[in-house]
């Protein structure tokens, strides 16, 4: 039985069997058909992409960051400038305790609460996985006891960088600036500019004035090594080498000297001064007191200067020339009387009778001249060296605002002059127009009568009112003013030069600017509210003194009680150029709650001409000059 | 014409000449990668060169062997790997968070690598025996003869060989004729299952199957692997970088480079036009084998030989595809090329035992 079904199913099964086997046989050539379409797909379709991929994995490439630029005054002084010294740094990625690290690494080499903070403070800024100094220039026995501690600190390196330098410390704080380390806002903005890739590597960039605004120069570009690393990151070998190009020197034309004179002229006192050569729009000085160090920066600040210098009343951090606001005052009445003169609501003849007051026709307001009783018989010239503010009162009704703002507007007052750093304000000349946009009010009469003596809703900064005495000493041929003169490369050959071509050139009569400087003139002599300041100079100068009145404590200072007294003081302008047959230099000098111009501003105009013009470094008895209050009925 | 000497007559009368050849140039091949593989390492080449050699005797002692005897000790090798798994689930040596391994006093054994012969002859032996009168219970039985090592290999726990000797058992079934309605209800068992298994599967497994879905989900971790070997071989391009020449291989950015992923230093160097050539030695290979099953005499025999064949290719698309990235990564590897010498062994084994089936004399079935 069991042997019949045997040999009846014998076949049957074998049947089955080898068709199961050609099944299986045709199942086996699906999957090495599936194997075969996935390696076409991945080394032929895609191929390219994963060639690239393999060769991401194996070539690295190493950045080579450049060597910074220098930085010039316009005699060749050296205002920034890079020196190796040895850092140690952590990567933190590498390290899983800092603290404990941190407190091992201080019983080799001091470690102060400073540097810690410091650190901490840089490693809240930066994301990238990198390496953060913990200790900036090491000394050479630093140096030696790390090296033979080394295997004890993982993570830890030491490393030679190129630091920067500031020599000359707080001096032109403001128009150098410093570099810090990039942070993370510093990379949207790279990566917003196209310029990650160059700052591959880089650690640093400029973050205020020149190191700023010339941050393109001064960084250079970014050489490369491409080499060949094996999966664990060693160096199997260099494939090639791009060598960095250098950042290209700057030579300024600041003069390093003028601005030390400047700024020493300037005592303790807060205020800011631009000096200008009114033929080129080279910036010759450009202070604003108080400084402070620039050297304080280059490494990552740490927080108690940070905290000094941000909270203090005096502002160091704040540039007062650049971004300081303030009513022009009597520097305004030149452009003023100019614009009388021009638009010929005034002759030189003409002559008010000044009362010490202005009052608008049917109105019992009045708008009161400095001196109690007014100046008598008043012309253009008596208004400009006594500095008559009834002569403005009318003068300002009779031309209306229109015709202020569109005049004096050509000499640049309320609008950014342009400068070669970044931060400037406009400063405000109002107009009708700006009245209804800013205030949705209409302009009335009586908001012109105090415009025309430069106070009201005028605000200008230091550098503007620099600017338009630069226009005003051309007789309208105006300049951009500049701080940067040459751009030179790394074996100082001139790059590029700044254009010194005329920005515009006012129409004006001569005669009217004639009688404009002869007016000024007579403001540094006997009789002129600057008189003091003019005694005794060896060349003729031509300039205008100043008050504006603080109306309050500005936004952002706190009050502290002793100070009080002396911030509500007024602050003391002086404008003025040198010499008036060819002028050479010409400045703006602020004093904050300086007092009167005549006497606070006009002696630092006169220390900075003197020597610029004459070489004359200052003596004690010009000093003395300086220090010295107005007893006489000298004023604005 | 020349008579053949006697000893050469001895060494080769029950080799078959064509396995062989196909079996070595495979072995060449994985020499000439390993050495690449390996950076020049003339020691391990030597290595898996004697290892070779040792695996190449098994397989002629094997082949020596008349398939009746092998028949014979199929219930004693099976009931003994049973023993042993039993063993290792119980007194074996923890090893990376896995119990594969049993200590016997002499060396240390791996007794799943036992069962991937193993069960593939009990199934046999068993369908054998009951030739005649197949039924539904016999497919159950044999069945429960399969899962009985596969649960317990799992448990160890051990996915890639567990998954090859389960193959390896269902082509058995499948070669005995298992009907497509039952195989069908045990697709759809299988389907139906796999949030179950989901849920029994280690970390690190699910961790694979998530890795293949999307490999950088975990670039750096368990999805490097993978990633590295498909940028290996997608660099390789039709025409492979050369011999020696594999950027990824040699700069260590391949893992596993001369054992599971090996496949990936070939393919680097040798391209489209190399994977294509390795895929038809395999598929040469694989058809010898299903020549002899189905010119075999018996039942046990046939089955055999196709459940050995059909393991050799799978073995070979689950290491490629884990590689190439369309499976998970399973500890398959790859046959004859692959460092190491006891799966070398087990591969050998199995192509002795065809060429015992296709060289002894046939016994008819009468």
């Amino acid at each position: 039985m069991s042997r019949r079904v045997e040999l009846r199913n014998h076949p049957r099964e074998l049947h089955h069997f080898r068709s199961r086997l050609a099944i299986s046989g045709g199942f086996v050539l699906l999957l090495f058909f599936i194997l075969f379409a996935r390696f076409f797909y991945l080394q032929v379709s895609k191929g390219e992409h994963y060639h690239t991929l393999a060769e991401a994995n194996r070539i690295s490439i190493a950045p080579i960051v450049p060597n910074r630029g220098l930085i010039f005054d316009r005699n060749g002084e050296v205002l920034a400038h890079n020196y190796s010294a040895y850092t140690l740094e952590i990567v933190p990625s590498k390290v899983a305790n800092l603290e404990a690290l941190i407190d091992e690494l201080s019983t080799v080499i001091e470690i102060g609460a400073r540097d810690r903070k410091r650190f901490r403070k840089l490693m809240d800024e930066s994301k990238r996985f990198e390496s953060l100094p913990i200790r900036t220039r090491l000394s050479d026995v630093e140096v030696a006891r790390l090296a033979a501690t080394r295997y004890r600190f993982p993570g830890v390196e030491i490393k030679a960088r190129l630091f920067r330098q500031y020599p000359r410390g707080e001096s032109a704080s403001h128009v150098v600036g410093y570099i810090g380390r990039i942070n993370d806002k510093d990379l949207e903005q790279l990566e917003a500019d196209d310029a990650l890739a160059n700052y591959r590597g880089s650690q640093y960039m400029g973050k205020i004035g020149i190191e700023q605004s010339y941050e393109k120069e001064l960084h250079g570009i970014t050489g490369f090594e491409e080499m060949e690393t094996d999966a664990a990151g060693r160096v199997i070998r260099i494939i090639s080498r791009t060598p960095p190009v250098p950042g290209n020197n700057l030579t300024l034309s600041l003069d390093a000297k003028l601005q030390d004179v400047a700024e020493k002229a300037f005592g303790d006192r807060r205020g800011a001064l631009v000096a200008i050569e009114p033929s080129t729009g080279d910036v010759l000085a450009f202070v604003s007191k108080p400084g402070f160090d620039l050297n304080l920066f280059v490494d990552g600040i740490d927080s108690e200067n940070w905290d000094l210098l941000n909270n203090s009343i005096d502002r160091p951090l704040n540039n007062r020339a650049l971004r300081g606001l303030y009513p022009p005052g009597s520097t305004f009445k030149p452009f003023m009387a100019l614009a009388g003169l021009e638009l010929n609501k005034r002759g030189l003849q003409h002559a008010i009778n000044d009362p010490g007051y202005f009052s608008l026709p049917g109105s019992k307001h009045r708008f009161r001249d400095w001196k109690v009783g007014g100046h008598g018989v008043v012309d253009l010239h008596k208004s400009l060296v006594v500095s008559c503010d009834t002569y403005y009162y009318a003068l300002a009704n009779d031309l209306g605002i229109d015709n202020i703002f569109n005049f004096i507007s050509q000499f640049g007052l309320g609008q950014k002059t342009g400068i070669d750093i970044d931060g400037e304000v406009a400063g405000l000349l109002p107009s009708q127009e700006w009245k209804m946009r800013r205030h949705k009010q209409k302009w009335y009469a009586g908001d012109t009568i105090s415009v025309g003596i430069g106070q009201g809703y005028n605000l200008t900064t230091p550098l503007q009112l620099a600017f338009a005495t630069a226009v005003l000493a051309t007789q309208g041929t105006a300049f951009r003013p500049h701080l940067v003169k040459k751009i030179l490369n790394n074996n100082n050959e001139v790059v590029r030069e700044i254009a010194t071509k005329p920005l515009f050139t006012l129409n004006l009569n001569p005669a009217n600017m004639e009688a404009v400087q002869n007016a000024l003139v007579d403001v540094t002599r006997p009789g002129g509210t600057a008189a003091l300041a003019g005694a005794g100079a060896a060349y003729t100068f031509a300039g205008k003194t100043g008050t504006s009145q603080v109306v309050g404590i500005k936004q952002g200072e706190r009050y502290v009680e002793d100070k009080v007294q002396e911030r509500h003081r007024d602050h003391a302008l002086f404008i003025t150029y040198a010499p008036v047959e060819n002028p050479r230099i010409a400045l703006s000098v602020l004093v904050e709650n300086g007092g009167h111009g005549g006497a606070a501003a006009a002696p630092i105009a006169r220390l900075v001409m003197d020597y610029y013009l004459l070489g004359k470094l200052p003596e004690d008895a010009a000093a003395e000059i300086v220090g010295q209050v107005a007893e006489e009925d000298e004023h604005d | 014409m020349i008579k053949p000497l006697p000893l050469w007559h001895y060494l080769t009368r029950y080799v078959d000449g064509l396995l062989l050849i196909g079996i070595l140039l495979l072995m060449l091949t994985g020499l000439f990668t390993l050495y690449s593989a390996t950076d020049a390492n003339v020691i391990r080449v030597t290595n898996q060169a004697l290892n070779m050699l040792v695996a190449l005797g098994i397989m002629w002692l094997v082949a020596n062997i008349p398939l009746q005897h092998i028949m014979r000790i199929a219930l004693p090798i099976y009931v003994t790997g049973l023993l042993l798994l039993v063993g290792v689930a119980l007194f074996g040596e923890i090893n990376n968070g896995a119990r594969r391994w049993l200590n016997i006093g002499v060396t240390r054994i791996q007794p799943s690598e036992l069962m991937k012969i193993a069960v593939p002859l009990m199934m046999a032996w068993y369908f054998d025996k009951h030739e005649a009168t197949l039924r539904l219970r016999d497919y159950a039985i044999a069945t429960l003869l399969l899962l009985l090592p596969v649960v317990m290999i799992l448990r160890q726990p051990d996915l890639g060989t567990a998954l090859l000797i389960a193959s390896s058992g269902f082509f058995v079934l499948f070669l005995t004729g298992l009907s497509w309605r039952i195989m069908a209800a045990l697709f759809v068992a299988g389907v139906g299952s796999l949030p179950v298994i989901w849920s029994i599967m280690h970390n690190y497994q699910r961790r694979r199957v998530i890795t293949l879905l999307d490999p950088t989900q975990d670039a750096l971790g368990a999805g490097y692997h993978t990633i590295q070997s498909t940028i290996a071989i997608g660099s390789g391009g039709l025409l492979g970088k050369g011999w020696q020449q594999g950027t990824q291989a040699h700069l260590d950015f391949l893992p596993e480079k001369s054992t599971d992923f090996v496949f990936a230093v070939f393919s680097e160097e040798f391209g489209l036009i190399g994977n294509s050539l390795l895929l038809l030695l395999y598929l040469a290979v694989t058809a010898r084998g299903m020549i002899i099953a189905a010119n075999a005499s018996t039942q046990f025999t046939r089955l055999i030989a196709g459940s050995i064949t059909l393991t050799f290719s799978t073995y070979v698309f689950v290491n490629i595809g884990m590689v190439i990235g369309i499976l998970p990564v399973v500890g398959v590897p790859l046959p004859l090329i692959s460092y190491g010498g006891t799966s070398m062994v087990t591969m050998l084994l199995g192509f002795g035992i065809l060429m015992s089936i296709q060289m002894h004399p046939k016994l008819v079935k009468t």
